[in-house]
């Protein structure tokens, strides 16, 4: 007994706790019966589950009609259409100036904008890594990882890891101007400021679509591309009948995936451009819901549910287009 | 028409034995780029960080964390700044007392004499590399940081444990038992994960207010814990477990509950492993939730506390890029050690 090893008390400690909690546990068992022991133990999920993610969805909707400053649904005045009204009501919508929620329009065209340059960058940018990585190439691993890493990251930490980058001091500045090119306080900068959002916007999740796409090129036959090399196929030829066709599918399954993830930016433009600067170069349409509902006390509960809902709806049009393009890709 | 330059030729090309074309170069030249353009941020923030406060400003910069030496001379209280000077042809290093216009009074730091004047046009700081780790100790001793720390592995570590629990109880029910409404349950859970947060933002705001966990750490640990990508992920794996070792224990009079613990859940650690390494990650990285829920600052996690501080000290940035990188080591180490789980689950589950 003197010679327990650390491991084997830990086991011992581990056995003891779990005799203390299978006690009661085993004793509903003979009560309830072995049948219906399931519903015990989905009990825990399905309790959080209904709290904390199924309550808020019946909420959601809801919500989006009723007025004032007010959290609980109940001290919330009915207003019907209101909300709606306000965000969608516009002479020119091309111009959010005219509008009567002018911010929400800004938002609405960053976030296109930002979507149309995000999506075709970041497609193209991992297809042609993933197209590069498939080939016999030497320490594929090595360079998956690095190009992965940055997937892990935090938000927070990137937006602060290329601010600095993109400072005033930064090292962006002194190489350029190694080049002779005057220094530019690039974030300060509309132009400039909305192109680097979408670098780092690439930057940090490129890795993450190659590695959806590396899988789908490996797992097309090699026989295919060994019957063209017989019939001398040209490079181009191969690509155009053979990989991206095969390809086109999972292909598909990204440019969903990253347009439902670029609908959504926030966090790292948020951090990176000061809260959507300068101006509201960057404000986007999940900071506005944020910033109605809980930034500076306008508490604007409603209207910013109402926005919720807008861009919930499509998001599940493009759910449901990804949905029916998997169900074809199983069959 | 050399087939070589044409860009789709560049990326379909595979490698023939013993020669070398114009694609491997190209390949070679799109890896080696995106392998710099992946870490010089990230390295540039990580040396920037070691520089002391007065160096980290200075452009064009140091690539490596360099200061200005400074030495206390016989004779005179604060430390001198050291400088390379030449006196008659001669180089020496001697310390500076004070500036006056173009000139400069030096005494030498061996034999402090009288002060010597020079031409600053002649002289140059003496630097030294140097490690500011007051950039590290300061914020965890002087500002809240070892709070957020503490937050955050609180938070991470308790929810992923919680996150283990309840969702491999959840998927040993859905794989392993057949019940009424097993279908319909299963189906309510995978269709939630359709559903972004960004979406139910202001409900699930509500609802953590009702239950009176605003501005508290277990409204953010809970609210996530019961995980449909979870759930979908252990009842998978569980489901390639083969029932007859259920049934050989239940002839030996086990409880269910003991089946779960004993028999399907150390069979399970494979998925269990790559559960827990999502949540840790996902955990520690997590921003909008925590920034809406926790409201005081002795609640802040890493991140929200790391996005408040560089609010209020947005010139202080050899505390802010030390911070950045206390709180990007830990990933880094989780990724150095399970790359392999992590890229495969990727590519398995299709999950982030």
């Amino acid at each position: 007994m003197s010679t327990l090893r650390l491991p084997q008390i830990g086991e011992r400690a581990l056995d003891l706790v779990m005799g203390i909690v299978e006690a009661p546990i085993n004793g509903l068992e003979r009560l309830m019966g072995r049948k219906r022991m399931p519903y015990l133990f989905l009990a825990p999920n399905l309790v959080l589950f209904g709290i904390f993610t199924f309550l808020p969805i019946a909420i959601a909707v809801g919500y989006a009609f009723t007025g004032g400053t007010e959290l609980f649904v109940s001290d919330r005045p009915f207003v019907g259409f209101d909300n709606f009204r306000q965000l969608l009501e516009c002479e020119d919508y091309l111009r959010p100036g005219s509008c009567r929620e002018s911010l929400f329009w800004t938002a609405i065209w960053n976030t296109l904008w930002f979507v149309a340059f995000n999506v075709t960058a970041t497609l193209l940018v991992a297809l042609v890594t993933a197209l590069i990585l498939n080939r016999a190439i030497a320490a594929r691993g090595f360079f998956r990882a690095i190009f992965f890493y940055p997937v892990l990251l935090s938000p927070v930490v990137i937006g602060l890891i290329w601010k600095w980058f993109l400072d005033r001091n930064g090292l962006l500045n002194a190489l350029l101007q190694m080049l002779g090119v005057p220094p530019e306080i690039f974030l300060l900068e509309v132009g400039w400021s909305r192109f680097f959002v979408v670098v780092v916007s690439v930057w940090f999740h490129m890795g993450f679509y190659t590695l959806i796409l590396l899988a789908g090129l490996q797992a097309i036959p090699r026989d295919l591309y060994e019957a063209a090399a017989i019939d001398a196929a040209s490079p181009r030829r191969t690509l155009l009948r053979i990989t991206l066709p095969l390809l086109g599918p999972n292909l598909m399954v990204v440019l969903i995936l990253l347009m439902i993830r670029s609908v959504q930016i926030f966090d790292e433009a948020w951090v990176l451009t000061n809260g959507g600067g300068p101006g509201t170069a960057n404000s986007f349409i999940v900071q506005y819901i944020y910033q109605m509902a809980f930034g500076s006390d306008l508490r604007l509960f409603g209207l910013a549910s109402a926005a919720s809902v807008l861009m919930g709806l499509v998001l599940l049009a493009l759910t449901l287009v990804q949905l029916r393009l998997g169900r074809k890709m199983e069959s | 028409m050399s087939a070589g330059l044409n860009p789709i030729a560049f990326v379909t090309r595979t490698r023939r034995q013993g020669r070398i074309d114009i694609t491997d170069v190209l390949s070679w030249v799109w890896l080696i780029g995106g392998t710099l353009a992946v870490l010089i941020p990230v390295v540039w923030a990580g040396l920037s960080s070691l520089k002391p406060a007065a160096e980290i400003t200075r452009f064009p910069p140091t690539f490596l964390p360099r200061a200005a030496v400074q030495q206390t001379v016989p004779g005179y209280e604060a430390p001198l700044s050291l400088w390379k000077v030449t006196i008659d042809g001669q180089q020496r290093e001697m310390a500076m007392v004070r500036r006056i216009g173009l000139k400069a009074q030096m005494v030498d730091p061996k034999q402090p004499g009288p002060p010597v004047s020079v031409d600053v046009r002649d002289m140059s700081a003496v630097q030294r590399l140097t490690v500011a780790t007051e950039n590290y100790s300061d914020p965890l001793t002087r500002f809240d940081f070892l709070t957020f720390l503490k937050n955050s592995v609180f938070v991470t570590f308790v929810a992923t444990l919680l996150t283990l629990i309840v969702n491999a109880l959840a998927a040993f029910a859905l794989s392993k038992y057949r019940f009424r409404g097993e279908k319909a349950i299963f189906v309510l859970i995978i269709s939630t994960l359709m559903i972004p947060l960004t979406v139910v933002m202001v409900p699930a705001y509500l609802v953590v207010v009702g239950v009176g966990l605003v501005d508290n750490l277990w409204g953010i640990i809970i609210p996530t814990v019961a995980s449909p990508t979870g759930v979908f992920l252990l009842r998978q794996y569980m489901l390639t477990i083969p029932d007859e070792l259920i049934e050989a224990a239940r002839v030996d009079a086990a409880s269910e509950f003991r089946i779960f613990w004993r028999i399907i859940l150390p069979l399970t650690a494979p998925a269990l492993a790559v559960l827990a390494i999502f949540s840790v990650l996902w955990r520690w990285n997590d921003f909008l939730w925590p920034l809406i829920v926790l409201s005081s600052r002795d609640n802040f996690t890493l991140q929200v506390g790391l996005n408040a501080f560089q609010g209020e000290f947005s010139v202080q940035w050899h505390y802010i890029l030390a911070m950045t990188f206390l709180s990007l080591l830990p990933v880094t180490l989780v990724f150095l050690f399970l790359q392999k789980y992590i890229t495969t689950g990727i590519a398995g589950t299709g999950m982030k």
